[in-house]
């Protein structure tokens, strides 16, 4: 089945991905290695004295008990976005995968929170929730609701949930949307004439032939739920009140610009690459099953 | 990336133009400044180097925004770090103490001063603003710029609603308490029952590390840590769980579970909370000022701090908040740029240019002759009001505990200070278990930051 193309020689097909080997170890394993070794020292900000300590600061990390919370509460802050923006996207995709008098609007609509900038979408969402403010802040606040997610943990924790999951909704609507529309058409009838109605159809026709679509998403929105949210996160509550929306990679930023223990820092972003690794390890098998099948 | 390019192109052309071509006389020797003001403030900055390169035709300031003051000092040290130091960089007060650890990123005023032989005397600076930034013998590390300090900002339309007098202000923390709750019953309630509006409280602060810990410590002549606030050495320990710290907490919690003062955020974002009329007191910085005359829609003041005559029969003085400038060093720099750097700080601290950065921004003036040369122009006259900061800073003696904190990683205590109030704010603490908190994590971040430069 596959055409494979042999060259003959070495140096023409190394001249030919040459390109995309000096860039991944310009831009990726080099920056990695150094946190790898700047994970192992202990240095003043300014990099005048580096001494070298070995494991000392992962041994710190996870005897540190806020670090252990930490995890725990980006455990439960990349469940929650998952869950919800892809429950709302394939709701969504669901409904807008029908005969429904302007469906190409619907879906551009739907596409685009996912070209706003973190920052941005994070502005949005204060101008919305702020108590002092936020349109739906104040209208909470004065309806007896007492809205402050400035200093309420729980609430705190719902709106970055609810910012990051907004974000990604958009995307997974996209894939969700593809995912529904090759399902053959005739599966999908047969079914009907079988009498399989609404709900129950789709629980047991359309869902197993998502099923690929899921988990591809499930292994994307873990790794933006833990990494790319930081721009939210950081514009919305700056991982407070107290700790309460401090998830990994603010601690990490925190504790590297912020607070320059730079062998801290570099200590949880290679527990993070490890965490990465994992991940990716994962989805390769998922898609290899699948393209395999 | 373009920046840094020009930047080392600019340094090369320093240089270059410095043993080359010194007769020419275009080639002006080139100060970059990196500073972190924005809006107004930053306006001025730039208005300041323009008069500065227009007084003297040797030296150029080239005034570069870098962003917040974090952003500013990683930056600096990243730049460092590269050989890429800008020649001056404003460092915020609370990096004072990491600053000083930096060793030879940096040449102190005292060493740039000696090696220039340009004199730049500590003696015409205000006591309470040089002893933050100088050694313990009194030699001037970095060099003053922007310092304010923290006051109590008052809403005298509420104060007069709520049956107070508007012409005096709480004076001891009781008397605070007791406006706070007048505030809330008489002000703030039948405000917020008319609705429609923007929700309104009696009482908030901003900075809430820095005003009602940092500063409640000096103006009570309390250790906020122990080595004299950390000037006498690295093994300082945090000491503001005391008896007396944890009541004025306390005070803030139990105001704040009756309403009568409300937590608004961290830094100074609750700042906004005051001018827009929202707040009958907001504690904040001297520096609010501009920001308060440009969008304040009612009759306002300041006033010092509050103190409580139980703790100190005298409240001593406020400490600093603000900036000062740093003077870098890369390998290549040459002396006719120190020598630039040194004839700019020496040009700032000029009383009349001092006087008039302090009357355009609401910094107070960092030199006795920008006050003095301030008072003959009747500029307090003018605006009443204007030297409340200068009183605060100026009130009682310095002590060790009133010359400022000299702590490293200070940001971080600050945030470690942030997370474990806004906990006691939810009920989950009360205030000693905050403190005990704090200061406990405080001490572990401070024996890292000693470890990191000792060894």
């Amino acid at each position: 089945m596959e055409r494979r193309t042999i060259f003959p020689g070495r140096a023409f097909p190394i001249l030919l991905v040459l390109p995309q080997l000096l860039l991944t170890a310009v831009f990726f394993l080099w920056p990695a290695g150094q946190a790898i070794r700047s994970s192992m020292t202990r240095a003043d900000p300014f990099g005048i004295r580096t001494t070298f300590v070995g494991a000392e600061n992962f041994q710190d990390l996870f005897t540190d008990p806020l670090y252990i919370d930490s995890i725990g509460r980006t455990v439960v802050f990349c469940a929650a976005v998952c869950l919800l923006s892809m429950g709302v996207a394939l709701l969504l995709a669901v409904c807008a995968d029908r005969e429904i008098r302007g469906r190409g609007w619907y879906r551009v609509m739907l596409i685009w929170p996912y070209a706003v900038a973190p920052a941005v979408a994070a502005v949005l969402w204060i101008l919305l929730l702020h108590p002092q403010i936020g349109l739906v802040g104040r209208w909470l606040n004065r309806h007896g609701v007492a809205w402050d997610y400035k200093l309420n943990s729980t609430q705190a924790m719902a709106v970055v949930i609810g910012a990051a999951a907004w974000k990604q909704v958009s995307y997974n609507f996209i894939f969700f949307l593809a995912g529904l529309q090759s399902i053959p058409k005739a599966v999908i009838e047969a079914a009907r004439m079988d009498g399989a109605k609404g709900l129950f159809r789709f629980r047991t026709v359309v869902l197993p032939l998502l099923m690929p679509t899921v988990f591809f998403l499930i292994v994307v929105n873990l790794v933006y739920a833990a990494f790319d949210t930081f721009g939210t996160i950081q514009a919305l509550t700056q991982g407070g009140p107290g700790k309460s929306t401090e998830t990994l990679v603010v601690k990490v930023f925190r504790d590297g610009l912020i607070n320059l223990d730079v062998g801290g820092s570099s200590a949880q972003s290679v527990v993070l690459m490890a965490g990465v690794i994992v991940l990716t390890a994962l989805q390769f098998r998922f898609l290899g099953r699948k393209s395999d099948a | 990336m373009h920046r840094r390019a020009l930047l080392g192109g600019a340094a090369a052309l320093a240089a270059s133009s410095a043993s080359v071509w010194a007769q020419a006389p275009a080639a002006r020797t080139k100060i970059v400044f990196w500073h972190a003001m924005t809006g107004a403030n930053g306006d001025e900055i730039n208005r300041i180097a323009r008069d500065f390169n227009a007084s003297q035709a040797g030296v150029e300031v080239e005034a570069i925004f870098k962003g917040s003051y974090p952003e500013t000092l990683t930056a600096a040290i990243a730049a460092w770090r590269a050989g890429q130091a800008p020649h001056i960089a404003q460092i915020y007060e609370v990096g004072t103490g990491s600053m000083l650890a930096a060793g030879p990123a940096v040449k102190q005023v005292w060493q740039l001063s000696q090696e220039t032989g340009i004199k730049i005397d500590p003696a015409t600076y205000l006591p309470a603003v040089r002893g933050y930034y100088s050694l313990t013998d009194g030699r001037m590390a970095s060099m003053p710029f922007n310092s304010s300090t923290a006051v109590m900002w008052y809403n005298k339309d509420a104060f007069e609603m709520a049956g107070l007098d508007p012409e005096k202000p709480p004076v001891t923390w009781a008397e605070f308490a007791t406006a706070a709750r007048a505030l809330k019953e008489k002000w703030a309630v039948p405000t917020n029952a008319k609705g429609g509006g923007p929700e309104v409280m009696a009482t908030t602060t901003s900075w809430f590390a820095w005003i009602q810990l940092e500063e409640y410590s000096a103006i009570h002549n309390l250790p906020f840590a122990s080595k004299a606030d950390g000037f006498d050495g690295l093994d300082t320990e945090l000491k503001f769980n005391s008896a007396a710290h944890a009541k004025q907490l306390q005070m803030l919690l139990d105001l704040s579970k009756d309403a009568a003062f409300k937590y608004t955020g961290r830094d100074n974002t609750p700042d906004p909370v005051f001018y827009s009329g929202q707040t009958g007191i907001g504690f904040g910085s001297s520096a609010g000022r501009a920001d308060i005359v440009r969008n304040a829609k009612f009759k306002w003041a300041a006033a010092m701090l509050p103190y409580d005559p139980a703790v100190a029969k005298q409240p001593n003085n406020t400490i600093i908040g603000g900036a000062s400038l740093w003077t870098m060093t890369t390998p290549s720099r040459t002396p006719a740029e120190y020598k630039g750097v040194a004839q700019f700080l020496q040009f700032i601290g000029q009383p009349e240019n001092d006087a008039l950065y302090h009357q355009h921004t609401g910094y107070v003036p960092v030199t006795l002759g920008g006050f003095e040369a301030s008072k003959k122009q009747g500029y307090y006259e003018k605006t009443p009001g204007a030297d409340i900061a200068i009183q605060s800073l100026t009130r009682g003696t310095v002590t060790e505990n009133s010359r400022g904190l000299r702590l490293g990683r200070l940001p971080e205590i600050r945030n470690i200070v942030y997370e474990e109030v806004e906990k006691a704010l939810q009920g989950q603490q009360n205030a000693q278990a905050a403190l005990d908190s704090a200061v406990q994590r405080g001490n572990r971040v401070l024996r890292e930051f000693e470890k990191s430069v000792r060894t």
